[in-house]
């Protein structure tokens, strides 16, 4: 058979998750991890990055809104995809997923996002005019009280939802790691590790995220980028990218060292199936090239042009990183048999319900929202979004 | 369709209890059937299977089981000499056409039927996110066809390889041990058509079947007894070297 | 009291909350299927919908009802205990109306070799030929009378 090599069980030839599965953790990674970041500022109280604090939380909000959709065009029957709800089985971590998705959307981020931009939605709602007066009147929820002690009340509240959010995005992201890493008959997932890495790779991925977001838009606005906290940001991204890369080189070296009944058949997939995505892009250039290159501006003094041109390199390499992670967790536990006798190959579709350019669709459409987004609540304040002509310093 | 009777007078009792209910096109669940008095297993008597093919074409016809995917299927092991970690195994189209003959192939050779285990202890039911595949209360499990979402959790979490999609429903599907018969009196289609016996139902509950004895004095396995699954498909000599 | 004037928008936001809560809990009440829980985590009913499907082999007890006469003949022999549909395939239509479905006429050729061709992995004590040398092309019911195959039996060609 075309795509074997040695013996597979008949029915584990065609791979069941598909590159929307791999997708998935993906985005909602990038959701705990610009929600981590966002809550840096307001709950450990690093004012040096305030200026992403609301990017991060319009991120994670166009990445959690898009986050159900890989999953829903996946299904067999998406349309049955409200049983869910309706009889979640308490044995199954994805049955999980309805009420965490619900809650973390509704009772953390829409919350947390409405609280803290509510004076400002009160101010354009009384601004504009024709439809945006309706929306921004919608959003008020017909409360206009933007006295002081009304925004003191919203400043605790948006604490306190601050607090309960950050074991919330661990909750929302480590549960997808506890899917893969409790499936005892898989080998290549099975691991009390599973979630943690997971978490830590989101963090990693969801802060490298804001900060090329954050880059590109002041420099889309031609505004200066803050230095302080951009190097704050990439100095938590380095340090977070340690402890993920800890993380996973002791899941390999546990592995090596014990040398079960699974690792021959897992170490040959490795170095044959896996080279590619795993040793080259996930490890070479997705983890050990940016923590060099993160690692350099730590220790080398560097001009702003240099470490900004930096850390573009390194968020772009972390990104493509952290998705190979995903692919290689994903694909490649589905890629060997478990009999550890043989291999399959992946046939990903291009033009399918779930091939590359729906994947590619859904990787662009946060950015999309996101822009709406902006444009709806302006993550900087009024007088920021006009500026005048100025001379800048050489970018 | 119409249905004749014509026939009944003259059944042997034995057939007779059946016979009522094995109406092709239009039928019935057997009335007389306690839930609670069966707990379905099976044995397969590993010597005796002559990898015919027989029990995948069965399975097939008896249960719309579409090209390319198994309910059942059989492997053929080869193993050489005393390195039992490296067998050479093979399944051409899950032996539903049998297998080439080879005539002398050194070594140590034999074939291995396999299907669902019907585990007590099931983890594609504990992962299911809806509840629509759970191990019955006789013992055996299912998947609720019309409830399943076709997630494919299910066949992830399998460690046997027996769960697949059917790709005209969607859902996940797998062998049911043939409930829509041995509801009703009658053994599985692959045990009814294996020549040997190598397979043979099994019901743990009821004292008078032969499996009891079998157990007590045969020396009997289960797969990947590791991943304690509580399986009740019975191997009897099963080679160490089967995966 | 001051707190409720200037925190009405999070009272308000609770009251939408509350609101959603209670919908999701009457539209669940109305649209779980009935018989769900009642034998554990699942539809009850889905079990008799399984049990209710249609059956395609007979069973031997059925085909030995009006064929006494082959019984009788493969009682004694090799094959007493080879069941008549694993080789004559699925009938339980026929058993059912057996003018409505003739069952087909079986090519021994193929038939025989997939239990009976020699394979290195088939157990020793089953007998099995190199068809090729053993009969050299010709089809097994020339020589053998498939119910009672043994060479010598009566009715043996």
């Amino acid at each position: 058979m075309t795509g074997i090599d040695g013996f597979m069980y008949p029915n584990e030839v065609e791979l069941q998750w598909s590159v929307l599965i791999v997708l998935y953790p993906f985005l909602t990674g990038l959701v705990a991890g610009a929600f981590i970041l966002a809550s840096l500022e307001r709950v450990f109280q690093v004012q040096a990055v305030k200026p992403t604090y609301r990017l991060a939380l319009l991120t994670a909000l166009s990445f959690l809104l898009v986050s159900p959709l890989p999953l829903q065009l996946h299904l067999g029957h998406p349309e049955r995809s409200y049983e869910m709800y309706l009889t979640p089985h308490r044995t199954s971590a994805m049955a999980m997923f309805g009420f965490v998705y619900l809650w973390y959307l509704m009772a953390v981020l829409v919350l947390e996002i409405w609280l803290d931009y509510r004076r400002e939605i009160v101010l354009l709602a009384q601004s504009s005019a024709g439809w945006k007066r309706t929306m921004y009147r919608v959003l008020t929820l017909g409360s206009t009280n933007i006295s002081e002690r009304a925004l003191a009340i919203d400043e605790k509240t948006g604490w306190l939802i601050t607090v309960i959010g950050i074991p919330s995005a661990f909750l929302l992201h480590g549960y997808v790691g506890f899917i893969f890493g409790s499936v005892k008959a898989n080998p290549w997932w099975s691991t009390p590790l599973m979630p943690v890495v997971f978490i830590f790779s989101a963090m990693v991925s969801g802060i490298a995220l804001v900060m090329l977001l954050y880059m590109l838009m002041m420099w889309a606005r031609r505004q200066t980028i803050d230095m302080e906290c951009v190097d704050t940001v990439a100095r938590y991204l380095f340090y977070t990218f340690l402890i993920d890369f800890s993380l996973e080189m002791l899941d390999l070296i546990h592995r090596i060292y014990e040398a079960d009944d699974s690792f021959r058949s897992l170490d040959f997939m490795v170095h044959t199936k896996l080279y590619f995505s795993h040793i080259v892009v996930q490890i070479a250039l997705g983890t050990v090239a940016p923590i060099t290159l993160l690692a350099l501006t730590q220790v080398v003094k560097m001009s702003a042009v240099l470490r900004k041109r930096t850390y573009v390199t390194a968020g772009c390499l972390t990104l493509l990183g952290i998705f190979a992670m995903r692919w290689n967790v994903v694909i490649g536990g589905q890629l060997f048999s478990k009999s550890f006798l043989g291999y399959t190959t992946y046939k990903m579709g291009l033009v399918t319900r779930e091939g590359l350019l729906m994947a590619t669709v859904l990787t662009v459409l946060p950015f999309a929202i996101l822009w709406v987004l902006v444009k709806v609540l302006p993550p900087w304040p009024a007088k920021e979004s006009h500026p005048l002509p100025s001379v800048t310093m050489a970018d | 369709m119409n249905i004749t009777r014509r026939h009944l007078l003259l059944l042997l009792p034995a057939a007779g209890v059946a016979w009522k209910y094995i109406l092709a096109g239009t039928p019935e669940a057997a009335p007389n059937y306690k839930l609670s008095e069966h707990w379905w297993g099976m044995l397969i008597d590993l010597p005796k299977c002559i990898g015919c093919g027989n029990c995948v074409r069965a399975c097939q016809a008896e249960n719309d089981v579409p090209d390319g995917y198994y309910r059942t299927w059989v492997e053929r092991y080869h193993v050489s000499d005393y390195d039992i970690e490296n067998p050479q195994v093979d399944s051409p189209d899950g032996g539903k056409s049998g297998f080439t003959p080879v005539k002398e192939a050194g070594g140590k050779n034999f074939f291995v039927p396999k299907l669902c285990n019907h585990c007590a202890d099931s983890p594609c039911t504990q992962v299911c996110p809806v509840g629509a595949t759970f191990v019955s209360p006789d013992g055996v499990v299912l998947v609720d066809k019309e409830y399943c979402l076709g997630c494919r959790y299910c066949v992830q979490a399998c460690p046997y390889g027996c769960r697949f999609i059917n790709p005209r429903t969607n859902t996940a599907e797998k062998c049911t041990l043939c409930y829509h018969r041995i509801t009703k009196g009658l053994t599985t289609a692959c045990c009814e058509s294996c020549p040997t016996g190598a397979r043979q139902l099994a019901d743990l509950k009821n004292p008078a079947d032969p499996i009891h004895e079998f157990l007590k004095t045969h020396s009997v396995h289960v797969l990947k007894p590791s991943m304690a699954t509580h399986a009740k498909v019975f191997y009897n000599e099963m080679d160490g070297s089967v995966r | 009291m001051n707190v409720f004037k200037d925190a009405g928008h999070l009272f308000r936001l609770a009251g939408i909350f509350v609101a959603g809560l209670l919908l999701f809990l009457v539209i669940r009440h109305s649209v779980i299927p009935k018989s769900f829980g009642q034998y554990g985590h699942y539809r009850g009913s889905a079990i008799s919908e399984v049990a209710v499907r249609p059956v395609k082999f007979s069973g031997h007890q059925s085909c030995e009802a009006c064929h006494a006469d082959v019984l009788d003949k493969k009682k004694d022999g090799k094959h007493a205990h080879v069941n008549c549909e694993a080789c004559h395939g699925p009938l339980a239509m026929h058993a059912d109306d057996p003018g409505s479905v003739k069952p087909g006429k079986l090519d021994t050729a193929i038939l025989c070799a997939r239990c009976h061709e020699a394979n290195a992995a088939k157990p020793k004590w089953f007998p099995q030929v190199a068809s090729a040398e053993h009969s050299s092309g010709l089809p097994c019911d020339t020589c053998h009378q498939p119910h009672n195959p043994a060479m010598g039996v009566s009715g043996a060609k």
